[in-house]
């Protein structure tokens, strides 16, 4: 990968999108297993009866149930495969992140105390953006204008600085990963 | 088919879906009362639900066409006019595939140990490729977009912008660099990094919190339109 990026050719390139489709189907092979272990493990409370045997059992018929219409059916729009993505999983996965709201809420209650500097900048940065991306604060000129340059200025140099951070970071493991220093991924210390 | 019947079908299955979308979104807001069995079994059914299209997704998405049908097709080449060349193209597939199938050996303790060649493979490539990704898009372009506003300042706000920037991405650094003592000058630039950190994260707050509240509004819109029709 490494190679690729500092000599880049022909030879080089395809090398690189095969090894791509490779750790795609490594990806997608690895996916199969974990699901087969989500089935065991939840195969294994219904058999033992355990608590909330039944929310296992919901949660195994629910998965075959979407398998087996997939692979018989396909994923066409119409299908019952896509009928039931979106009566059933659209409509809860928006309601669980939507439920959210409400928990921020309460700890932004709790949390946004304005004890000392950094509490009070927290604060006023999250008012003047959640004001300001509202269509009420949209409407009123400066929250508009200055949630925009807290968004474009400070926000985002001190983003930065954590990119860079991160950046600087995942490179140090990588090489850890390629020079065998790092192995914990192997289940080694 | 008789055109009236598949649209009454159609009107039906959208009807029936609706009602089927509202009490589950019901179902799970009443965890905002408490945790109780309707909650967790509208849990559980999502969980059941989202991995099974996941499956599915990544079978006729990836499997299907990246391994299974090239596999087949060169199987079937190599009796047909393809011979020595879609002979190889078959071997050549089967590493990938051998290896993702390396990953079940996880079930099995004793040949546990080979589901790490394909997993080494995977980090090995993760690595790689992050290192130049990583310096490209986390570290170059980040100083790139921090310097170039000074190549272009045309007025006082701009270059007031320009130095808040690079005073702003200086200390928020100075704040992470811990092989030195947050002391004398520096101890200050690091204070001063965690204002910009703090202003950051209020942003980031702000912006999540609308963006949850966008979506607890469409599902009230859902409910009260589309489920009930209160509103138009």
């Amino acid at each position: 990968m490494l190679i690729q990026f500092f000599i880049p050719s022909k030879l080089s390139s395809s090398v690189y999108n095969e090894i791509t489709n490779w750790a795609q189907l490594i990806y997608a092979f690895a996916l199969i297993v974990g699901v087969f272990g989500l089935v065991k493990y939840h195969l294994g409370r219904v058999s033992r009866k355990s608590d909330g045997w039944i929310y296992n059992l919901v949660t195994v018929v629910s998965l075959f149930l979407m398998a087996f219409l997939g692979f018989a059916f396909g994923r066409k729009d119409g299908g019952a495969f896509m009928w039931i993505f979106n009566y059933f999983q659209a409509p809860m996965q928006a309601s669980v992140f939507s439920l959210l709201a409400f928990f921020v809420a309460s700890a932004a209650y709790r949390g946004f105390q304005a004890r000392n500097t950094e509490a009070v900048l927290l604060l006023l940065s999250a008012v003047f953006i959640m004001f300001g991306i509202a269509s009420v604060g949209n409407s009123i000129p400066p929250f508009a204008e200055i949630a925009n340059w807290i968004l474009m200025n400070p926000s985002m140099t001190a983003r930065r600085g954590i990119f860079i951070g991160v950046g600087l970071g995942t490179i140090a493991v990588s090489l850890r990963v390629i020079l065998g220093v790092e192995r914990t991924y192997l289940g080694k210390e | 088919m008789d055109i009236g019947f598949i649209y009454d079908y159609l009107i039906a299955s959208e009807r029936l879906g609706i009602w089927i979308a509202a009490l589950l979104t019901l179902a799970i807001y009443s965890f905002l009362y408490k945790d109780n069995p309707i909650y967790r079994f509208a849990e559980s059914l999502l969980i059941g639900i989202s991995v099974g299209f996941l499956l599915v997704t990544t079978f006729e998405t990836t499997l299907m066409p990246k391994a299974f049908e090239p596999l087949a097709i060169s199987f079937t080449g190599i009796f047909g006019s393809g011979g020595f060349g879609a002979f190889g193209s078959f071997l050549w597939l089967l590493v990938p595939v051998t290896l993702g199938l390396l990953m079940f050996t996880r079930f099995v303790p004793k040949y546990a140990w080979m589901s790490r060649v394909a997993l080494a493979l995977y980090i090995g490539f993760g690595a790689g490729a992050s290192i130049p990704a990583n310096m490209q898009s986390y570290i170059l372009n980040q100083i790139d977009a921090t310097i170039r506003p000074f190549l272009a300042i045309d007025s006082f706000a701009a270059a007031v912008n320009a130095a808040v920037i690079l005073v702003g991405l200086i200390s928020t650094l100075s704040y992470f660099y811990f092989s030195k003592a947050h002391t004398g000058i520096f101890g200050k630039a690091a204070r001063l990094g965690t204002f910009y950190l703090m202003i950051f994260f209020g942003a980031t707050f702000g912006y999540t919190v609308m963006a949850r509240i966008s979506l607890l509004i469409g599902r009230l819109t859902f409910l009260l339109r589309d489920w009930l029709g209160l509103i138009s």
